[in-house]
């Protein structure tokens, strides 16, 4: 707009700055409402004694952090969560990793039906995935124990949730299968972006399978590997759904994720503690933060790499 | 000669093929397993153990689970809020891409670096704040309040991708409209947003997806309401209940989850694009 016609462009301009803030009011109040205040209020309530949603919180100050630092089980949850990430995520990404370069060969026969059984899993309903695992795992009459019975591996069958030594591994185990098909999916849209030329003239210059891999696909990937595990690990940090499903954070606490710790405190207890359970959640949201920060400065270097090359 | 070489250079490609058949057969194992026992008897279930194929199917498993268990109802309410939610987060985030990335005004920036940092926000951390607002607003104990909470959840990774899509659209296609005398809601509905299509698919399959397959934020606000709980919800009621009820459980899971599967079937190419979209910008 020029100078030359100010009262004309004047209510046009202010029009679109109501348009803008229109457009805007949605995202504004109920990203507001539902995400913004929920993170600033987290640490309001931290702050306080509050026993129900019902009761008026009164003001403690930092009391409940200390009683949470000072409570094993809430470092037995942090364990626990650090655990799941530890176990799951590298599982997830180079299993993954493997089955997609076997699946983006053209001369893979039927890779199509194989790319969907294996995201199967991904669409289906977690909390359900869990309480029908519940069975699938039973120690009497569940199919993998009546699996390793018949092969004479586990005649007695196996407690897999039921005890503490293999209810984490399992449930790892059955998060690792539930959401292989993303990761996978991931993997093949990153494959994807390596030209089919460039596999040819690799293989006009007598690069092997092994040799194509090695020096073609696998620094190509690099930049994707960054992404993938990131988007991995957040995931990897939210597994209440499975969890409570699956094990209700037993037994004996062996399988209690921080999600699940917060949980039991705010609803699951015959006098919730919100307080407490707030500043569970605050440290457990800066834990989070944390990680993203370290995921960001990484994606960084990444990027600063593949500049300089 | 040529062909029987190249017939023997395959082999090694069938081999794999077959392992990874073997393998997708017992990766999806779990379910077949599910299905087979929602038509046993109970019975059956445990005399029949890992024999799949059940006598004479029993489909008053299915009427248990959708009459009495009530797997009809929570059926009902996990459409009804998926389908809501699905809209408004669609439509919301798609009018915010577009503002943040075809305007400039004061405030963007702000609202871009909010966006940003609260990227990835655990439902763990939000959860109780949440709740407490929600009884206040009297959202707690409905359906609509379910619909309006999960609208407002983090759905930051759909704005940057309407965000990312609208900034690459030339402005020469913008201007043109606006010559014609196009207002500023007119161009984003018709021109914009149908040109976002690809964008649109995305988000729609990822908060589908969420939406339908939520579980703690449903959980917390059907304490009080049982009549009003999603599928997920009604799982772990129903077993609370009816522990020893195999075959009812798995026709209540089946009936949970086949809607999703059959659509997942049908529109496979748009949720794995959906899913590769997400990554690859």
């Amino acid at each position: 707009m020029t100078a030359a016609t100010p009262a004309a462009a004047r209510p046009r301009r202010d029009r679109t700055t109501l348009y803008i803030w229109l457009f805007l009011t949605p995202t504004v109040l109920l990203y507001g409402a539902f995400t913004i205040y929920p993170i600033v209020g987290s640490y309001v309530y931290s702050l306080t004694d509050w026993n129900g949603f019902d009761a008026s919180p009164s003001f403690i100050g930092l009391a409940n952090y200390r009683e949470v630092l000072a409570d094993p089980m809430f470092w037995s949850s942090f364990r626990l969560t650090l655990a799941f990430m530890l176990f799951a995520v590298p599982a997830q990404v180079l299993a993954t990793l493997l089955i997609a370069i076997v699946l983006n060969s053209p001369r893979m026969p039927l890779r199509k039906l194989f790319r969907t059984a294996l995201f199967l899993p991904v669409v289906t309903t977690t909390a359900i995935v869990g309480v029908v695992m519940q069975f699938v795992f039973d120690p009497a009459s569940g199919p993998v124990n009546l699996a390793l019975g018949g092969a004479g591996l586990a005649p007695d069958g196996v407690d897999f949730l039921g005890q503490s030594t293999t209810a984490l591994g399992t449930t790892i185990g059955v998060y690792v299968w539930k959401w292989f098909g993303i990761t996978l999916v991931y993997w093949l849209a990153a494959l994807q972006t390596v030209p089919h030329e460039v596999y040819e003239a690799a293989r006009l210059d007598g690069a092997g399978a092994l040799g194509t891999l090695r020096y073609i696909t696998m620094p190509l990937l690099k930049p994707f590997l960054v992404i993938i595990t990131l988007l991995s690990i957040e995931a990897s940090l939210q597994v209440f759904d499975l969890v409570l499903t699956m094990t209700n954070g037993g037994p004996f606490y062996s399988t209690e994720v921080i999600e699940v710790y917060i949980y039991r405190w705010a609803f699951a207890a015959t006098v919730p503690r919100l307080g407490y359970a707030s500043a569970a959640a605050v440290l457990f949201g800066l834990f989070v933060c944390l990680v993203g920060m370290l995921q960001l400065l990484a994606m960084r270097a990444t990027r600063r790499t593949r500049g300089m090359a | 000669m040529s062909r029987r070489r190249r017939a023997l250079r395959r082999l090694p490609w069938w081999i794999a093929a077959a392992v990874l058949a073997i393998g997708c057969l017992i990766w999806i194992y779990p379910f077949l397993w599910m299905v087979s026992a929602s038509l046993k008897t109970s019975a059956e279930v445990f005399t029949k153990g890992l024999d799949l194929l059940p006598g004479d199917p029993a489909w008053s498993n299915y009427e248990r689970a959708w009459v009495e268990a009530e797997f009809g109802k929570y059926l009902l309410n996990t459409v009804i809020v998926t389908v809501c939610t699905v809209v408004v987060v669609v439509v919301r985030c798609a009018m915010t891409g577009y503002v943040l990335a075809r305007h400039d005004f004061r405030g963007r920036r702000i609202i871009m670096g909010v966006l940003v940092a609260t990227l990835f926000v655990p439902a763990g951390y939000t959860i109780i704040p949440l709740v407490d607002l929600s009884q206040k607003l009297g959202l707690l104990n409905s359906l609509t309040g379910m619909i309006v909470a999960m609208s407002g959840a983090a759905n930051v990774a759909a704005i940057l991708l309407y965000f990312g899509y609208f900034r690459g659209i030339p402005k020469e296609l913008t201007e043109a409209a606006l010559i014609d005398g196009a207002g500023f809601a007119t161009v984003f509905f018709r021109v914009m947003l149908p040109l976002a299509k690809p964008v649109t698919a995305t988000v729609t399959v990822l908060t589908f997806l969420s939406t339908w397959n939520a579980f703690f934020l449903p959980l917390v606000f059907t304490f009080s309401r049982p009549d009003l709980r999603t599928v997920s919800v009604g799982m772990l009621a129903f077993i609370g209940e009816n522990a020893t009820d195999w075959s009812g459980m798995a026709a209540a899971a089946t009936i949970s989850l086949l809607p999703v599967v059959a659509l997942f079937i049908v529109l496979q190419r748009y949720f794995i694009e959906g899913i590769a979209g997400a990554v690859k910008s």
